[in-house]
């Protein structure tokens, strides 16, 4: 049997996880379902794009680092890119979502994060049209890695990113102040409030980190298939099913659960069909909902 | 003697037109033990979470030291020296012992928590046996214990308990109540909103009585203990129990 689809799923599911973490987040201390999500993820590869072509416009073409196929511009675009998608969810959260929470209804919320992720989506379509854009042309070759897989050197890179970027994440939500006060505030809002937590700090520092993983996630997407403004609808699904595989609020639970299911859509690729590879974060979806709603790592609602 | 806490009439209530607490006036003085009891829907719980910031007050006056707090919103009322521990759900369950007094100590320097936490873990050392585990794997009495420490780590000038015999068991009750009447010998004032009206009464100093929304006896803790009439209509029990 050929293992690909084990390399395959891996990278793809680290790019899962890593979007998943912002759904997770969102839902667990905003309490609602941001459907705009995987639209924070385009904008963020759109983003970058800009960023790195305004660089080679100013500095002109910089070699790549290594067997990589992209040099430190688009490091430094993808830093800016963070920023900038953060700076865009809190916007977001200011302008649409802060007045609608305020009116204590959450359906009305993911409403308007749906309606949030359909005009943001269009207005990259207006600006960028819907042609296939690519951070770099150049081709790459895989490299055998033993046991038939083959991998490239840009996708052990964005593996790598990813660890990286995890890691730092599950340090932040254990070890500091802000991260043990979201968490605190994800589990009771109202007591959050008695022992000093400022909500507005705790909403403000959700949108940063949310908004920038995504970016960084749709940047990544971004080097290893190609940026298009529905990249993030296609990546919403399996984003959802894996935070709630994960348990809603876990950051090592949306990691995994993305792992899951990038390896479950590269087997079902690879053993059903690949037009069945939306289907497998469906069922897993349905599967948990039904027999685990609180998933791997949640715990009931009190 | 000037009060530390002086309620005047405050009006409160969750909706508007739908007020709970009507006009409840009482004061607690320096190292105080003020229990506040009443018949179920009296208001005590509404009032105690009026004060604390996390009921409306449409009317009235909350005055902490002389400074007026009134409709503070809740974050900031520990950092006025005003903490809350309320009646369920007052530890993270899922953040170990630790982390529960840890998140609480963000009000204080950064260089006083870890400090603080020592003290904490001194003054209730079955906390510090368990410091490393969920909170919401301890027992009833070890979470009161906990949601005491944790109000108790931003060195308030006055804490407030809502009920917290509720739903302990006699040995753990006299256990939490020994551990308040020793943190007011400290200094501290405490108002108690309490069911429990033996218990509490026992440890208290003054008492009020709370009828629908005000306060309607006032008096030495004891010696509402022992009036009869008071007994008879608000504290659900018989003089000879």
């Amino acid at each position: 049997m050929n293992l690909q689809f084990i390399a395959d799923g891996l990278i793809s599911g680290s790019l899962i996880g890593l979007g998943a973490i912002g759904v997770t987040l969102t839902y667990s201390i905003l309490r609602f379902s941001n459907f705009a999500h995987g639209d924070l993820m385009a904008w963020g590869a759109y983003a970058a794009l800009t960023v790195l072509g305004a660089i080679s416009a100013l500095l002109g073409t910089v070699a790549p680092i290594g067997m990589l196929s992209f040099g430190w511009p688009l490091v430094v675009a993808a830093l800016v890119a963070m920023a900038l998608v953060g700076g865009m969810a809190l916007l977001l959260d200011w302008v649409l979502f802060a007045r609608l929470r305020a009116k204590g209804q959450s359906i009305i919320v993911v409403m308007a994060s749906f309606g949030a992720s359909m005009a943001l989506r269009s207005l990259l379509e207006f600006s960028f049209t819907s042609k296939p854009e690519y951070f770099s042309r150049a081709i790459q070759m895989a490299l055998p890695v033993g046991f038939g897989i083959r991998v490239t050197p840009d996708q052990v890179a964005m593996l790598l990113v990813t660890l990286v970027l995890v890691t730092s994440m599950h340090l932040f939500m254990s070890r500091s102040q802000t991260g043990r006060e979201m968490r605190a505030y994800s589990q009771n809002p109202a007591l959050a409030r008695v022992v000093g937590i400022d909500v507005a700090r705790i909403v403000r520092a959700t949108w940063l980190i949310g908004g920038a993983l995504a970016c960084a996630a749709g940047i990544m997407v971004g080097v290893l298939v190609q940026i298009r403004p529905l990249m993030g609808l296609d990546m919403l699904l399996p984003m959802f099913a894996a935070a709630i595989l994960g348990g809603i609020g876990s950051i090592p639970g949306a990691v995994l659960a993305g792992l899951i299911i990038g390896l479950s859509e590269a087997a079902a690729v690879q053993l059903i069909g690949a037009e069945w590879r939306a289907g497998a974060a469906f069922v897993i979806l349905m599967a948990v909902l039904l027999i685990r709603p609180a998933g791997l790592f949640g715990v009931s609602e009190r | 003697m000037t009060p530390i806490l002086d309620v005047r009439g405050l009006v409160a209530g969750y909706e508007p037109g739908l007020n709970i607490v009507r006009g409840a006036s009482i004061h607690a003085n320096e190292a105080e033990i003020v229990v506040v009891l009443g018949p179920n829907g009296a208001g005590k719980s509404s009032l105690i979470k009026a004060i604390a910031g996390l009921v409306p007050v449409s009317a009235g006056q909350v005055l902490l030291d002389g400074q007026d707090i009134t409709a503070t919103p809740a974050h900031l009322m520990v950092r006025k020296g005003l903490a809350f521990v309320p009646q369920t759900e007052n530890i993270f369950p899922l953040l170990t012992v630790e982390e529960n007094l840890r998140v609480a100590g963000g009000v204080l320097a950064r260089s006083e928590v870890s400090p603080r936490i020592g003290e904490m873990f001194s003054m209730f050392p079955d906390l510090a046996r368990q410091r490393r585990l969920a909170a919401g794997s301890l027992s009833g009495g070890q979470r009161q214990m906990l949601a005491v420490a944790r109000a108790l780590i931003v060195r308030p000038r006055v804490l407030m308990l809502d009920e917290p015999s509720a739903g302990l068991s006699p040995k753990f009750v006299e256990m939490v109540f020994a551990q308040l009447s020793q943190i007011r010998r400290a200094g501290l004032t405490i108002v108690l909103v309490e069911q429990n009206a033996k218990a509490a009464l026992a440890i208290g100093d003054r008492a009020y009585v709370l009828v629908e929304g005000r306060e309607a006896h006032e008096g030495v803790a004891r010696s509402l203990w022992d009036d009869p009439v008071v007994a008879e209509l608000y504290l659900g029990h018989r003089r000879a129990s």
